[in-house]
C-alpha cells in the first residue's frame, strides 16, 4: 500500500476494464514520471470525454454533436440500416468499407442475468426510425452468441410485421482460416448457410 | 488405449511427481492420505475435465500453488499423444496436445477414455437424481465429445431463463416478450440433450443387464434382470427424435407457464429428468440392499466400459479403492471381469484387499513419494 494520492490512483486505474493491480502500479508511476503537460492533456481528455460526448438522437453512436459522423453524413444510404449491440461494432463494420447505409445501436443485448430486457434496448427508437417507410432493409448484425442470437430472434419476430426486408449476417468460416481447424458448431453453420455458386439448380422447376 | 507416462505438478499433494505406466495391472498401493487417489484421479481428470470426488477444480491443485499442471501421455495402437492441462482456478483453464495448444480446453475431452470406479459410485443407485443425470451426461460426452458444447449451452441458456422467470414472475409482463424466445433456445438444446441420452441408454441397456447377471449372480445368486431406464419430467409419448422432442418440450413448457412464473424457475427439461434404475419389477433405489445396490453400481461402471470399448479400443479402467468396499464374492467377480483390460489402475490401502487374480505392477505411495517396486 502506498501513501495517499498516489494509491487513490492506483485503485482508480486498477478498475478500468483489463487492467489488474500490477499494470495500475506501473501506468501510476508512469504518470508520476511523465511531463507535467502531458498529464495534464490526459486529465483534460478524461473530462472532456465525459462532458462532450454523448449518444447520436438518431442512431445512439458516440458522437460531440446532435447527431454522429454517419447520420449528418447525406451520401450514405438511408434505405438500408445495420443493427448492431455497440458503438464499436460500427467502427467493425465500417472498417470493412462494404457497407454505405446507416446504424442503429441497442446498446447492448437481451441478457436476463445481466438485467438486460428489451425495455432496456434501444429498440423503441428503432420502431420509431422504421415508422416513415423510408428503410426498406433491415440487417442484424448482433453477435453470434446466444444473447446475441436472442436479441435477433426478438427483433425479428417485432419487424417481421412492419414489411421490411430483413436480414442476419451469416455466420461460417474464418477467411485464411483452414477447415480443419473450425468448431462443429461453425462448421454446422457454415453448412446451413451455404451459398449456391453455380451448376444444376437444387430444385430444377417444372 | 492405455497411459504410459503420467507427471503431475501442484496437483492435490504432490508438487512434482512423474511415473511410468505399462498395459496391463497396475496397484497403488500405500496407507490413507498418502497420494494414491491423486494419481489415479488425475488421470481421470484429462480425460473428463472433472474430478469424480469434487465438483470445483480449487481443490486440485496443491495448496498455495497458483496452478497445476497434469501431463499424461496416451498410448492408443501404435500412436501416442501427449495431453497436458494446465489448472488455473479463477481463471479459465489451459490444455494442449502433443504441445500444440487447443483453442477450447474441453476439446481434450474423449481424447483419453477412462471408467473409474470408487466408494462414491454407491451414490449412482442410492442418491438423488443429480447423481444418475452426471454419470449418463459424463458418459455420453467421453462417447459424443460435442455434445460437451450441447451440455454447455443448455445450462448457459437455462441460468438465462430461469434469471428471467426470477425477474419477470414479480413485475409480471414486461419481459415476458422475450420468454419464448428463450424457450425456444432450451427445447432446441434441451432436444438435443435428451435425444442423446435415450440413445445412449438404449445403447447401454444389454451391457447392463449382462454385467449385473456377471457380478451378482455368481456372487450372490441373484439372476433378476437390471435395467435404466428414462424417465423424464413429461410424457414424450414417442419422441425420440431431437426435433420431436423439441416439440415435446416446447408444448409442455407452455402448459407448466403458470407455474413457472409462480415459482421462478424452469420445470421442463433434461435438467429435471430421471434415470430411473429397476432391479427385476422393483426400483434399485429404496428397494436393493446394500450389496445388490453395490452389484449395480458396478454394473453401471462394468456397462460403460464394454459400450464404449465397442468403439475399437478399451478405455483405461479405474479401480479407486472399490475392493475394501466389497464382500469376498463381489470383489472376486470384479476383479476377473476387468482383467482382460488393456489397462487397469488401482488403489488399496493395503495389497491384501486386491483380489488374486489382478495381479500386475507394483507400487508403493507414500508421503508423496511413488517407488516401483
Amino acid at each position: 500500500m502506498y501513501d495517499g494520492v498516489i494509491q487513490d490512483l492506483i485503485d482508480e486505474l486498477g478498475s478500468l476494464p483489463g487492467v489488474g493491480p500490477k499494470s495500475a502500479q506501473r501506468i501510476a508511476f508512469h504518470l508520476l514520471d511523465a511531463d507535467p503537460e502531458d498529464v495534464r492533456r490526459f486529465a483534460a481528455v478524461l473530462v472532456q470525454v465525459k462532458e462532450k460526448v454523448h449518444f447520436c438522437s438518431i442512431c445512439g453512436n458516440v458522437t460531440e454533436d446532435t447527431e454522429c459522423r454517419i447520420c449528418a453524413d447525406a451520401r450514405r444510404d438511408p434505405t438500408v440500416l445495420c443493427v448492431v449491440e455497440e458503438s464499436k461494432d460500427i467502427l467493425a463494420i465500417e472498417r470493412t468499407r462494404e457497407f454505405r447505409g446507416r446504424y442503429h445501436v441497442l446498446g447492448g443485448a437481451i441478457s436476463p442475468i445481466a438485467g438486460i430486457g428489451p425495455d432496456q434496448l434501444r429498440i423503441r427508437e428503432l420502431l420509431q426510425r422504421l415508422g416513415d417507410g423510408t428503410v426498406t432493409e433491415v440487417i442484424i448484425a448482433t453477435d453470434p452468441n446466444l444473447e446475441g442470437e436472442a436479441t435477433a430472434t426478438y427483433l425479428l419476430r417485432m419487424l417481421a410485421p412492419l414489411g421490411v426486408r430483413v436480414s442476419k449476417l451469416a455466420s461460417g468460416l474464418p477467411v485464411g482460416g483452414d477447415l480443419e481447424y473450425a468448431d462443429e458448431v461453425t462448421l454446422g453453420r457454415a453448412f446451413e448457410g451455404r451459398l449456391s455458386v453455380g451448376g444444376a439448380p437444387a430444385e430444377p422447376r417444372p | 488405449m492405455h497411459v504410459t507416462r503420467l507427471a503431475l505438478h501442484d496437483f492435490r499433494s504432490y508438487d512434482s511427481v512423474e511415473i511410468e505406466l505399462d498395459p496391463g495391472v497396475s496397484v497403488f498401493v500405500g496407507a490413507n492420505g498418502q497420494g494414491k487417489t491423486n494419481l489415479v484421479e488425475s488421470i481421470d481428470y484429462v480425460a473428463t475435465l472433472a474430478s469424480h470426488r469434487v465438483s470445483s477444480d480449487a481443490p486440485l491443485v496443491r495448496a498455495g500453488a497458483d496452478s497445476a499442471v497434469v501431463r499424461v501421455e496416451v498410448q492408443r495402437g501404435d500412436r501416442s499423444a501427449l495431453l497436458e492441462v494446465e489448472l488455473l482456478p479463477g481463471k479459465s483453464n489451459r490444455a494442449r496436445v502433443n504441445r500444440s495448444p487447443l483453442p477450447r480446453v474441453r476439446d481434450v475431452v474423449g481424447i483419453l477414455r477412462t471408467v473409474i470406479f470408487s466408494p462414491e459410485d454407491l451414490a449412482l443407485v442410492k442418491s438423488d437424481p443429480s447423481d444418475r443425470r452426471a454419470f449418463l451426461d459424463a458418459l455420453m460426452v467421453l462417447q459424443t465429445p460435442r455434445l460437451a458444447g450441447t451440455r454447455a449451452e443448455y445450462d448457459r441458456i437455462l441460468r438465462q431463463r430461469n434469471t428471467l422467470l426470477k425477474t419477470a414472475g414479480r413485475n409480471r409482463r414486461a419481459e415476458l416478450s422475450t420468454l419464448d424466445i428463450w424457450d425456444e433456445n432450451l427445447a432446441t438444446a434441451g432436444g438435443e440433450l435428451m435425444a442423446a441420452r435415450i440413445r445412449l441408454l438404449d445403447a447401454l441397456a444389454p451391457h447392463l443387464a449382462e454385467a449385473y447377471v456377471n457380478v451378482a449372480a455368481l456372487a450372490a445368486a441373484d439372476r433378476r434382470t437390471a435395467t435404466a431406464t428414462y424417465r423424464p419430467s413429461f410424457d414424450l409419448a414417442d419422441a425420440r427424435e431431437p426435433a420431436e422432442l423439441r416439440e415435446a418440450m416446447l408444448a409442455q413448457i407452455e402448459r407448466r407457464r403458470p407455474d413457472e412464473l409462480e415459482r421462478g424457475v424452469s420445470l421442463v427439461g433434461p435438467h429435471r429428468d430421471e434415470v430411473v434404475l429397476t432391479l427385476g419389477d422393483l426400483p434399485a433405489k429404496g428397494y436393493a440392499s446394500h450389496g445388490e445396490s453395490w452389484s449395480f453400481a458396478l454394473a453401471l461402471r462394468l456397462a460403460s466400459f464394454a459400450l464404449l470399448r465397442e468403439d475399437g479400443d478399451d478405455p483405461v479402467l479405474v479401480l479407486d479403492d472399490v475392493f475394501a468396499e466389497l464382500d469376498r464374492g463381489r470383489r472376486d467377480q470384479l476383479a476377473a471381469l476387468v482383467g482382460d483390460a488393456e489397462q487397469v489402475l488401482v488403489t488399496a490401502a493395503v495389497l491384501e484387499d486386491v483380489p488374486g487374480g489382478l495381479t500386475g505392477q507394483v507400487f508403493h505411495v507414500e508421503q508423496g513419494v511413488v517407488k516401483r517396486d
